[in-house]
This record gives structure tokens, sequence and C-alpha cells, in this order.
């Protein structure tokens, strides 16, 4: 189901975690929320949820106004952060909670929770206790607790920021697998662009209470906005003032047109990269090139080369 | 350092404990069983019991309820609330039976309206179970806060977005989180309302075979010089306070898991 | 938080519930102290000057603050040594020794009075007697009071897993300058808390010091004794006085308390 967000702040004291924010979330998607710590995408998730009320503004799921809901009744599904798992309940029980409130029959309540077990690959798990789990399998488990009630929408809160990198990276591509295989409407909140980048349709970047940009993937790396975007959603560089991807700027060893005479400064290797840092003029420029072409140039620190602009020209 | 220590506990705590223990068996098992079994005695142990369970009955509703109040909503003078809720702590067991009796004593307004509509408070099981529940009045609440802080809202919202009323939320999760915690703070209370000497001798006018505690008991029969009462009750009472000290070592490390 | 209709509901839930604890907190608690203190000058203040400044009501006091005192240096003393070596050091029946420091809250004090009376009463074993005489009093009052120093120190030296002071020592600190740098400065909330609840409940004790002390006015009769004294001879109004005094104390320990734990969260 849609979710659609309309004119929505949110004040904390004096701190206004929301401002005015409206947005549009199509139905079946994979949305991201992403932005920086503090920049209130979290709050709208809370509100969206009804976990948090809005001072002002509207929400709308699945066409109809859930503003005054309680959290009971708008049938979301929610992933918290750091799981909020039932301690004292078995996986399965976890799992079945959603369905025992709901006064499901005991052999559905059982099937279903066999099926998400089996989902969410915990099937040899259903009798220990969350503590007995890894934080990998804890998130899983709460992700089965949350699509066991067949949520129209499924939001999850930073999902995979209490884990470490290997089972974030695990786990961000199973949940773009489970969200091909599941199709239920799906918002997560992230201050990480490469995860954002990887798992979503559509990104939703916010910061500062506000909407800055809403695309996909490619159009706001491509075609950001605003510096802030550029800058969120990948690196950055300045050459002439002007901000640019260090993967667009090229080196040669030859003058060329609209190249720029520079020095070497430093050459450092990053795996399958290598970052080169020039002088040009005043402005300390760093530039991205893949091994092989910095391996053509054979560079020392104090040769002089040539560097120019081989992308597109971005407003700064 | 380990024997100083050592040396201090053994001086207060183990040498008293296993005397009265040596004491109360001087001359063997029966004189106890005699001793434990006069009418008087008998009657002391049933007030002690059913003052003790109504105590704990009420302060844990109490101490849930104000734990909840504290931890999970907002008003105007929580601090103040929660300070006074501490209060009974630092009051002196005599203080509070007088405070009891100059609300609710048999001279006062209160006191002779309620006796007109045959309620007596003061010289009474009602006087003795109001003195029990103020001495032992924080002591659920002051376990359970520190454990609903700790656990959080998380669960909490977690069974809310999956459905559950906030009734059902606080029976299925919020209470299950906190049952160690509460064990623990009712094991304390009703350890208080055994032993509560006090606040219940000033309150309960202490009429032997009528609202005499087993506490009362102990300190009357050993002013009337017959020791071998005062120890066998004296023996009961510190093997229930033993039973409840293992009883909480046997909490505490569940709470931690 | 939650909805604008759950938010109503919620409120009006702890409006509620905030309504009922206040009134069973009223009817036990708040009226009852309140009445105290205004019995106490219901005669005029110069009858509650009168009741708190007789010889027998001075004294009573002063040998409670003085006791009091005592016994919370005693205890901070030997809490803070017994907290340590509970937590740092390693001995067989530690368990058994840890769940024997609650005893003192565990025994009721008139049994707890029984048995220091037989320990150190005039048929002690030992041959040490005490009874009708201040350290009896003493005595009662440390035995009571032990456990609060230690189960306060005790969480504190729990959570300081040692790398503070393997720092101090790298830094070339010896052990008693990294004791009394990073050890004791640590340890300051948790002993302060403990020593304001010790003194608490010294300066309220009543069962325990009642068969050991004789009660002799003038020498070992603590206030908390003297007031029931005054009740047992119908004279409420100056049990009110001498009571509205306790309860002052106890109110500046419980501020002196609330601070303490304020500086401890502070300090993270």
């Amino acid at each position: 189901m849609a979710i659609s967000v309309r004119h929505l702040s949110k004040r904390f004291g004096t701190f206004a975690a929301l401002d005015d924010v409206s947005v549009e979330i199509p139905t079946g998607q994979l949305t991201a929320l992403l932005g920086p710590s503090g920049g209130g995408k979290s709050t709208l998730l809370r509100i969206i949820a009804g976990l948090e009320a809005p001072d002002s503004g509207q929400v709308e799921i699945g066409g109809l106004d859930a503003t005054s809901l309680p959290p009971q009744r708008r049938n979301v599904g929610f992933v918290f952060q750091h799981y909020a798992a039932f301690k004292h309940m078995s996986v399965r029980k976890n799992v079945a909670f959603g369905l025992e409130i709901r006064k499901r029959p005991k052999a559905e309540v059982q099937r279903r929770v066999d099926e998400l077990l089996e989902l969410v690959h915990l099937e040899q798990f259903g009798d220990r206790l969350p503590a007995q789990l890894s934080g990998g399998q804890r998130q899983r488990m709460a992700l089965a607790r949350a699509l066991a009630v067949e949520p129209n929408v499924l939001l999850l809160d930073e999902p995979f920021g209490a884990l470490d990198a290997q089972v974030r990276k695990e786990l961000r591509v199973w949940l773009r697998r489970l969200h091909d295989e599941v199709h239920v409407t799906t918002v997560f909140v992230t201050h990480d662009q490469e995860e954002a980048m990887e798992v979503a349709d559509e990104i939703v970047v916010i910061n500062h209470g506000r909407v800055e940009q809403v695309g996909t993937p490619d159009e706001l790396y491509d075609q950001p906005a605003s510096a802030f975007v550029m800058g969120f959603l990948g690196p950055v560089t300045k050459l002439g003032g002007r901000m640019v991807r260090p993967h667009d700027l090229e080196l040669t060893d030859q003058p060329a047109p609209g190249a720029q005479a520079a020095t070497v400064l430093r050459v450092t290797r990053l795996g399958f990269e290598v970052r080169v840092d020039v002088k040009v003029g005043d402005e300390e420029v760093w530039v991205q090139l893949t091994r092989g072409e910095a391996a053509k140039l054979s560079l020392k620190p104090g040769d002089s080369v040539f560097v120019m602009d081989a992308g597109k020209e971005i407003a700064g | 350092m380990r024997i100083v220590a050592f040396g201090y506990l053994g001086l207060l705590l183990v040498l008293p404990l296993g005397l009265v223990g040596l004491r109360t068996f001087e001359h063997g098992v029966s004189p106890v069983l005699h001793a434990l079994s006069q009418p008087n005695a008998v009657h002391a142990l049933q007030v002690t019991v059913v003052i003790a369970v109504i105590a704990v009955i009420g302060n844990t509703v109490f101490g849930v309820g104000v734990a909840v109040l504290i931890v999970r909503h907002t008003f105007p003078g929580k601090r103040l609330f929660s300070a006074l809720v501490d209060l009974p702590l630092a009051v002196s067991p005599v203080v509070t039976g007088l405070a009891l009796i100059l609300v609710y004593g048999p001279t006062t307004s209160l006191g002779a309206w309620l006796g007109r509509h045959g309620v007596h408070v003061i010289f009474a099981l009602p006087g003795m179970v109001l003195a029990t529940i103020f001495v032992s009045l924080p002591l659920v609440v002051r376990e359970i806060v520190p454990v609903l802080e700790e656990i959080g809202t998380d669960q909490e919202q977690a069974a809310w977005t999956l459905g559950a009323s906030a009734r059902q939320a606080f029976s299925r999760v919020t209470l299950p989180a906190i049952r160690w915690a509460l064990a623990y703070g009712v094991v304390l209370t009703l350890a208080r309302g055994l032993g509560e000497y006090g606040a219940v001798a000033v309150v309960s006018g202490r009429l032997v075979g009528k609202t005499q505690t087993a506490n009362l008991f102990v300190e009357e029969r050993f002013q009337n010089f017959d020791q071998p009462s005062a120890y066998a009750m004296a023996f009961v009472l510190a093997s229930i306070a033993v039973t409840v000290l293992l009883a909480i070592n046997l909490l505490r490390p569940a709470d931690e898991a | 938080m939650m909805s604008a209709t759950g938010g109503a509901r919620r409120r009006s839930g702890t409006a509620v519930g905030l309504g009922l604890a206040t009134l069973y907190l009223s009817l036990v608690v708040l009226v009852p102290l309140a009445t105290v203190a205004w019995r106490s000058t219901s005669h005029g203040t110069d009858s509650f000057w009168h009741s708190v400044t007789t010889p027998e009501a001075l004294a009573a006091l002063r040998l409670t603050m003085g006791a009091a005192a005592i016994v919370v240096v005693v205890n901070v003393v030997m809490g803070s040594l017994i907290a340590w070596i509970l937590v740092r050091d390693d001995f067989i029946g530690k368990r058994l020794v840890d769940t024997l420091i609650d005893l003192p809250f565990a025994l009721p004090t008139i049994v707890a009075g029984l048995v220091l009376v037989s320990l150190y009463g005039p048929t002690s074993p030992l041959g040490i007697n005490l009874a009708y005489a201040r350290s009896g009093v003493l005595v009662a009052l440390l035995f009571t009071t032990l456990p609060f120093v230690v189960r306060t120190v005790q969480p504190v030296l729990l959570e300081m897993d040692g790398e503070m002071e393997q720092a101090a020592a790298s830094l070339g600190a010896s052990r008693l300058t990294i004791f009394r740098r990073i050890v004791l400065p640590n340890l300051y909330p948790g002993i302060a808390a403990g020593a304001a609840l010790a003194f608490a409940r010294a300066s309220s004790e009543f069962g325990a010091t009642v068969l050991i002390s004789g009660n002799i006015p003038f020498k070992t009769q603590v206030a908390s004794v003297h007031i029931f004294g005054l009740i047992e001879s119908d004279n409420a109004t100056g049990a009110a006085a001498v009571s509205t005094v306790l309860l002052v104390i106890a109110l500046l320990v419980l501020l002196a308390l609330d601070v303490a734990q304020r500086w401890a969260v502070r300090r993270g």
C-alpha cells in the first residue's frame, strides 16, 4: 500500500525534527529514508508507524487517513535498530506474537510461523531464546515477527545499524531478495548511502528536518539537486571552485584542451583504487584512478601532470 | 584486609546468629516446640502472617503502578512524587506509629468517626496493617524502576505495532520482563512485613493474644524473663529471614541474565 | 507519544493512576507525617521548643546523632572494605558471604536486638558485656546499617573493570596513588549514598536498640525510644515535637541522597 505524508511537522522542545515534510511513497517499492543522524528520518518513520504523534500534518496509508490511529490499528510491521526482541519468549513465540494477539487459530499460527522461519532461515532456531542468537539472527527474527501479521507496510529503523560490517552487507543483499519475494511496501531508514544505493528502488534524502531530494539511486547520484545531496551520496572534491566526483577527473602526462597543470602530492593505494592528491594552483584536489590507469602513468610525488574534468557539470 | 573484613562480619553477623540457634536448642527440641505451640505464640504468628500478606498485596499493586508512572509517564512534580515515595525509608518506625495514631487514633475526629462506624484502626489490625504498609512502601518501587528504565520502550512499542493493546503489551511483554525484579521486591516487602517491630508496637497497643505479633511476642517474653519462648520465636523469625536471603540470592542471578 | 487520540487516552490514564497512587501514599504516609508536624506546634512554638529542649530529649537527640555519626564513619570504612573484597578478591564461600551481608535487612530488628544481647549481653559467652551501655547501642546500630555502604559501593566497583587503574599504572602511578586518585574518587558517590541511607537508618532505629540499651535516660536512651516513652505516657504533643526533629533530619538526609545520586549521574 502506498504511503502519503503531507506537511508533517514535529518539534522536540525547540528542536525541529521535521519541518513541513511531504513525501509520496509508492506501493510495492523498497524506499530508503537517507540522511545524517538527527536529520529527522527516524522521526518520520515513527510517525508513519504511529509511535510518535506529529504536531501538524497528515499521514495516509493505502488511501486512508491514519494520522489519529494508534499504532495497534495501523497494521504496519516495524523493525527496530536494536531488534526489540521479546527476551523472555522463544523465537517461535516472538514470531507468533502478532498472530496470537489477533486470535488466529492455533494450526494457522503454527503453519505461518513455520513459513516465516523458513523465509528468514531460522528453521532450526525456533525454540531458542533471543539471547542465544547472533545479532543478525535476531534481526531476521524481528523481521519475521513484523511480516507475520501481513502488514500493509513494512518499516525498518536503521535495521542493520547495530551489526558488524560483514553481516550488514549480507543482510542488505538478503533484504533486497526478500523484498523481491514478498513485495510489501517497505520503508527503511539508514544513514549509510552505500546501503541505500544498493538496496532501494527509491531514495528520500532528508536533512535538517526537510526533504532534500527524492529519486532513484542513479538520479540522485548523477543529478544531485544540491551540494548536500552530492556530498552525501558519494565522494566529492573541488576543482576550480566547482564540486566534482574524483572518479570523473582524468590525469594525463600531456597537456590537453581544458586540462590544468598540477603537481602530484601523494599517491595512496586503496585496494583496487588509487587515490592521487594533486595541487592545482592553490587548491588541493583528489583524483580517483583505477590501478591500471595509475600504473600507466607511474606517478610519484613531485611529478607534473594535467588534470581535467570528464564528468557532467553540477551546480555547486 | 581480608582478615579485618571477615573478623568484622564474624563478630557482627555470624556469631550472633549462630548463638541464637545454640540458645534456642540448649535443652533440646521439645521445649522449643512446646513454647511455639502456646496459644499466644500461634496467634502471634498468625497475626504476623496476615498483616504481612495484606501489606505485600497492597504494596505490590502500588509499587508496579507507581514504577510505571515514574518511568513511562510524564507529569508535573514527578521528582517530588518519586522522592515522597522513598520517604518511609528515612522515617523512624516509632514516628510512623505516632503519625498513624495522630490521624486514626480513637481520640482524633477521623478515628472517632471511623469508630462510630465500627472501624477500629488503632490498637487493632487495620492500624498494624497501615504501619506495615508504611514501612515497606518503597521496596517494590525501588526494585522495579531501574529495570523498567533499562529495558526501555522498544519491546512495548514492538508489541503495539503488532497489534497489542496497552494492557496486552503490559501483561505479555512488560510484566515478564520485570518479573525477577518484582519477585525480589515482593520478597523484600514480605521480609520487612514479617519483621516490623517498632511501628507495629506503637499502634497495636500490644494486647497479648489479640494484637501481639511474633516480634512483639519476642520482646514481651524476653522482658518477662521467659527466655526459652523468646528464643524459640526469634529462631522461627531468623529462619524465615535466612530463607528470604537465600530466595533473594536465587533471584539475583536470574535478574542479571 | 502515540497518536493524538491515543495521547489523550494515555494522559487521562496517567491522571487516574497518579490520583490513585497519591491517595494511597497520602492515606498511609503523607497525611500522618504532616499531622505529626502540625501537632508538634499545636500548642504554640514555645511548647515545641520546650518539648525538644527538655534535658531528656536533648540527651536522647545528642546520643542519637552522635551514635549515628560514629556508626556511619565505621561502616563507610568497613563497608567499602567489604565491598572491595567481595568484588576484587577471590575466596571460597564468597557467594555465602555476599548473601550474608543482607542479613540485617532481612532479620527482624527485635530478633537482631535479642541476638546481640545474647552475644554481647550479661550472659555473653565471649565475656563482653555491652548491655545497658552506650557501646551496646553502637553495636546494635553497626549491625542494622552494615549493608548500606556495601550495597552502594559494590556495583560501582563491579563497573570499574580495572582499565582505568591499568591506565594509571601504565602512566607510572603507585598503588597508593591509584587508589587515592583513581579508585576513591569514583567511589565517592556510592559511599555518599550509602552513608546517607545508613545515617537515616541509624538515627531512626528502634527495635534493635530496645533490648541491649536498657533505655536508661541520659545514658542509653536514643531518640526513638524517648519518643516511644512519651507516647506511652500520653504526651502526644511532646512526642510529635521530637518526632518532627527526626523527620526534618530524615528529609535533609533524603535531600543529600538526591544530590549524591545526581552527582553520580552527572559523572556517568
